[in-house]
């Protein structure tokens, strides 16, 4: 019986091959992610731990606004200069140093540009001098106030040589440098995980990076002969107090590499998201592979029954060799896996500036991941059809009829059921009933609202197959590729729910993002009352800024009625965090932004006074007259008091504090200028002048209010992109599952094709049968997934209206793409198919078994 | 039922008053219509009948594939009817061989395999003096380890033939084994059948519409219009072509 199984499993390896393709991409995803997050991190230990090698003790301030690496970039309370003396009296300390580094020195290249990091920070330190890590390759110390040292990396990057004069960005506007040295690090690094490193003389570094004299970022000691940093630790934790945070180097590197690696497991996620949805795509195609192939074993398996197999030896064949099929894809997949793993961490590493990644590493959760999803999946999407194959009777070994077309009022009810809890389920996630499992309950929703409505294909397919069908219906071929897609309402729709799957999660996500942007920018463009706009584009983890001396010269441009610039920070408002704003001009709120006021007056802002949108007021029960105490990146906390309440929009921010309250931020620059024209005065006259303000703020540029509601919004085609390219795999494996379809239903009617071919259909009249064939499955599937992906985008776009996406905006360019992509992937898939019904030998096809 | 003691008399397979109808309204087909018979131990019986007499279906109801409109069939001491899906699967195993028309073989299986296919679905060795013995008879030890596909018709059906007898089943049922064959082919077939009785007691149960292959078994029974029409013991092709003859002309039925 086992032979017999493998056997037949041998005989049938293209096809079973092709469906297990699918099964290999998801598990590819699966172990590609495992890698990926396996490799990268141990690549971040090593990093870190280099860097940190140098130091036994750190001594830091406990920072006054505490942020992961997800929700932005902690600034590091100074430490007052005294404590390094206070350190250096610490018994068993040697080499105590006072460190200045924190991230924001930009450095302008040969270009005029700021060199950007797409990811690791820009540090700007105080130089220490060399150490067996670091090495100047070039160049001297900075001795003099104006003189700097870069890294090699950084240099590089700059395209700038020692000699020249480089202009740095930091807490102050653009300053002018030379440049007299480039550093490196041991074993020829250029940089430590592409960190661009900018090091000038401590007390302009304390300047320009802490925003005041005689403070550093942290203290740094080395543990005397006969002393362990631990104890070290200890004792230094002791002479200092509770105010400052001691630890080893040991334990900076870990806390630096784990929250790090908090960003990867986020990465980890979205690839096992797509993984999924790969695996659900290759569990139709299974499933469908595998009831072809008992269809089309019905008289081997019957013969088995009529010798004496039992049913449940025929439900053990057919899944052995599911599970046969599964291993090898999880090992085939496995095998991608890594390669893909290593592939994107080399990406990730080039993109993060040479970072050098640790060997490339394989988790036993990548092993077992694979192996898990490979065979489970292909078991359970065997079941059905090996179920099916149970109940095949003996006799139907001597009958020449094919399986009878069952009845679908079954699947029919089944699928109306599960398409009834998917909604269900959608409805509770998204009209916010479900509470802390809203993401489950929705994805949850999505899955059911996805097989409910594979479960109902067969029923649609019918008619609408009936119609799309007879589009083709002029020609003879045409007419009978018609009829064979048809002809199988099962099989057809199974086909077309695969690629159904991938192209409603492009259309869906296409039109919640399309109805987000038309929301906001319809919203942008009624309210924002400002012709021209500076700001520019974000790279990093830093927004970009600008210069706030511009903000009065601009407003002294003349024709410019108001100028306003935004600045924000993360601040804990009576110890919960939120995020916070300054308008330079408070009136701008309402003669630019539209703000209405509820209560109060939000038309100006005394020192100790703030305005908080509606929105603010009721989930942290303020009103005019409460007061609040704010902490921000920087300084002291400060109480403040709630001068007016203003109607919350999705341009308003939730908090805005007087403009002196900026000072504070981590970023003391605007992010955004908005400037207002007085009546007839010409755009095209005032933007030149206010480019010219910019000359020293490379970061931004000034654009007019149309451009900039654009770029605002085109924030949002990236993750869009993204998805999309991601989502186009899964529409991959479907092709593969139309490929397959078709392949098997023309060795299925191997006999059928060679009596046509007998009684005159040319060669190129079977290609166009069979085309057609795959082009109505192919459109089928792609109509059935625009509608479905729309009906889940709609839901999606009405549960968000609250969050301000008040307007459906319907993607129909795109969906008419994915109607013609269809009709084009179905040709593309009939190519192997055809060529092979064309070569059918009419003698053999007709003495065929 | 039967009073006569000793083997030869005790049937190895019995019809009793079987009735089989298809479909129902007016697709109603009643294929057999009170079909009483037995097929005793050791014999090789032929039943004949024109196109659509019942003979494949009556094969079918003895053999447990399809199941009785009305009436009893006993296989040995084991009544078929009423039997469960797994009662039935235990009697294919242990007291029931088949040989079709066509299609008996599995494509991606050797001949060896496809012979021994009963048993190992079965779980059970094959005795090796008699395993000999059949592969010896049948003349394929040739053949052994070629595929479906690389043999004649006539080698495939005696593959099969021998995947039948490997498993000394209780009777043998074949429908129109050599149906497909040319007429050398099929006497080596028939040849083979009869001398499986002769020599190793096998029961043999033929359907056919072919009086040269009714003329190798022990006795031929005559099957028209769902009905058992006639029956000879010891025929010859002539004698059974003149009961078919006969019962060609409708006047003469029923004599
Ligand atoms: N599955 C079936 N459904 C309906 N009618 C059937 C079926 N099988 C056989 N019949 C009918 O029963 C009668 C006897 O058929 P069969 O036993 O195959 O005849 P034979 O083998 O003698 O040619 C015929 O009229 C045939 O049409
Ligand atoms: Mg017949």
């Amino acid at each position: 019986m086992f032979r017999a199984t493998l056997k037949s499993l041998l005989a049938r390896k293209l096809r079973l091959l092709l469906s297990g393709l699918a099964v290999v991409l998801g598990v590819m995803f699966v172990s590609g992610a495992f890698v990926l997050t396996d490799t990268l991190g141990r690549s971040f230990d090593a990093v870190f731990s280099d860097a940190f090698s140098e130091v036994d003790v750190n001594v830091a301030a406990k920072p006054k606004v505490a942020l992961s690496e997800v929700e932005g970039e902690q600034v590091a309370t100074p430490v007052p200069a005294s404590v390094v003396d206070r350190v250096k009296a610490v018994p068993g300390v040697t080499d105590v140093q006072g460190v200045v580094n924190a991230d924001g020195a930009r450095l302008i290249g040969s270009n005029g540009k700021v060199v950007t990091s797409f990811g690791p920070p820009q540090l700007g330190e105080n130089w220490l001098g060399e150490s067996d890590l670091l090495k100047l390759r070039e160049g001297r110390a900075p001795q003099a106030d104006d003189e700097i040292v870069v890294n090699v990396a950084l240099a590089d990057a700059a395209k700038v040589k020692v000699g020249d004069r480089v202009g740095v960005l930091t807490l102050a506007p653009k300053k002018e440098f030379t440049l007299v040295g480039v550093f490196g690090y041991s074993g020829g690094r250029d940089s430590v995980g592409g960190v661009n490193e900018v090091a000038f003389t401590t007390p302009v570094a304390q300047q320009l990076m802490l925003g005041k004299p005689d403070v550093f970022s942290n203290v740094t000691a080395q543990a005397a002969d006969g002393t362990t940093p631990e104890a070290l630790r200890d004792d230094v934790a002791r002479a200092l107090g509770t105010d400052y945070e001691v630890k080893t180097g040991k334990q900076l590197a870990d806390d630096a590499s784990a929250s790090l690696k908090e960003g990867l497991s986020f990465f980890n996620k979205i690839l096992l998201g797509f993984a999924a949805v790969a695996l659900l795509v290759g569990t139709f195609l299974i499933l469908n592979t595998f009831s072809i192939i008992v269809a089309q074993r019905t008289r081997e398996l019957a013969l088995m029954r009529a010798i004496g197999a039992s049913g449940r030896q025929i439900i053990g064949s057919v899944v052995l060799e599911a599970v046969a099929v599964g291993l090898i894809a999880s090992v085939l997949g496995l095998a991608a896996g890594i390669g893909v793993g290593a592939l994107l961490a080399y990406l990730f590493g080039k993109l993060a500036g040479g970072l050098t990644l640790a060997g490339l590493g394989v988790p036993p959760a990548a092993i077992i991941g694979a192996f898990a999803v490979g065979t489970v999946i292909t078991v359970v999407a065997a079941l059905l059809p090996a179920l099916r194959a149970s109940r095949i009777p003996p006799i139907a070994a001597m009958q020449d009829v094919a399986t009878p077309d069952r009845p679908l009022t079954k699947v029919t009810v089944g699928g109306s059921v599960v398409t009834a809890i998917g909604a269900g389920l959608l409805f509770l996630g998204l009209g916010g009933h479900a509470g802390d499992n809203t993401l489950a309950t929705i994805l949850g929703g999505v899955l059911f609202a996805f097989i409910g409505v594979a479960l109902l294909t067969p029923l649609i397919s019918r008619p609408v197959v009936a119609l799309l069908g007879s589009i083709f219906a002029w020609s003879v071929p045409g007419k009978l590729g018609r009829l064979n897609s048809g002809r199988n309402p099962r099989r057809t729709a199974i086909t077309a729910a695969a690629l159904m799957v991938g192209i409603a999660l492009v259309t869906g996500v296409t039109v919640i993002l399309d109805s987000a942007k038309g929301s906001i920018s319809a919203l942008a463009e009624d309210t924002i009352k400002a012709e021209l706009v500076i700001s520019g584009a974000q790279t990093g983890p830093r927004p970009a800024s600008f210069d706030p001396a511009v903000l009065e010269k601009a407003a002294a441009i003349p024709g410019v009625r108001l100028v306003d610039g935004e600045y924000g920070d993360m601040a804990t408002m009576n110890g919960e965090r939120t995020w916070v704003a300054v308008s330079s001009d408070v009136a701008a709120l309402e003669r630019i932004f539209g703000a209405k006021a509820n209560a109060g007056d939000i038309s100006r802002l005394n020192p100790d006074q703030m305005l908080v949108s509606s929105d603010t007021a009721e989930s942290r029960k303020l009103s005019v007259g409460s007061t609040v105490t704010v902490q921000l990146s920087r300084g002291e906390a400060h109480t403040y008091t709630v001068s007016g309440i203003y109607e919350s929009s999705q341009l308003t921010n939730p908090v805005v504090l007087p403009p002196q309250a900026a000072a504070d931020f981590a970023i003391p620059q605007p992010i955004q200028g908005f400037v207002q024209l007085a009546p007839g005065t010409s755009v095209a006259a005032v933007q030149p002048q206010i480019e010219r303000l910019l000359a020293d703020s490379p970061e931004v540029s000034v654009a007019d209010r149309a451009a900039f509601i654009k770029q605002q919004t085109s924030q949002l085609d990236t993750p869009l992109r993204m998805i999309q390219i991601l989502l186009a795999l899964a529409i991959v494996i479907a092709v593969l599952g139309i490929i397959n379809t078709l392949a098997l239903s023309v060795l299925e009617r191997t006999r059928e094709l060679g009596l046509l071919r007998a009684i005159g259909l040319r060669r190129a009249q079977t290609m166009r049968m069979i085309t057609v064939e795959a082009v109505v499955i192919s459109i089928f599937g792609a109509l059935l997934g625009v509608v479905v992906g729309t009906g889940l985008g709609a839901a999606v776009v009405r549960a968000l209206k609250d969050e301000g996406i008040t307007d459906l905006v319907l993607p129909w360019s795109q969906m008419v793409t994915f109607l013609v992509l269809a009709a084009i992937i179905g040709v593309v898939a009939a190519v192997l198919p055809a060529i092979r019904a064309a070569r059918i030998n009419v003698l053999g096809a007709i003495a065929h078994d | 039922m039967t009073a006569t003691v000793g083997q030869q008399a005790q049937a190895a397979a019995r019809a009793s008053d079987v009735w089989k109808v298809y479909g129902s309204g007016e697709a109603q087909v009643i294929a057999l219509r009170g079909v009483s018979a037995e097929f005793e131990r050791g014999r090789f019986t032929a039943i004949m009948g024109p196109s659509g007499s019942g003979k494949s279906t009556l094969m079918h109801c003895l053999a447990g594939l399809d199941s009785v409109t009305r009436g009893t069939v006993m296989i040995g001491d084991t009544t078929v009817t009423g039997l469960g899906d797994a009662g039935l699967t235990k009697l294919r195993r242990d007291k029931v061989g088949f040989i079709f028309q066509q299609f008996n073989l599995l494509p991606t299986l050797t001949a060896q395999e496809n012979i021994l296919l009963p048993l190992s679905i079965a779980g059970r060795k094959p005795d090796p003096a008699w395993y000999d013995t059949v592969i010896d008879t049948v003349g394929l030890r040739e053949r052994l380890g070629h595929r479906p596909a690389q043999l004649s018709g006539g080698q495939q059906q005696r593959v099969a033939c021998a995947r039948a007898l490997v498993a000394r089943p209780e009777v043998i049922f074949a429908d129109e084994p050599t149906g497909n064959l040319d007429s050398r082919s099929g006497a080596e077939v028939l040849n083979f059948l009869r001398n499986s009785v002769r020599e190793h007691g096998q029961t043999i149960v033929m359907v056919t519409h072919d009086p040269t292959a009714a003329a190798y078994a022990d006795r031929v029974v005559f099957l028209a219009d769902g009905q058992i029409v006639s029956e000879l013991i010891e025929p010859t092709a002539d004698t059974v072509l003149d009961t078919m003859k006969k019962l060609d002309a409708p006047a003469e039925v029923g004599n």
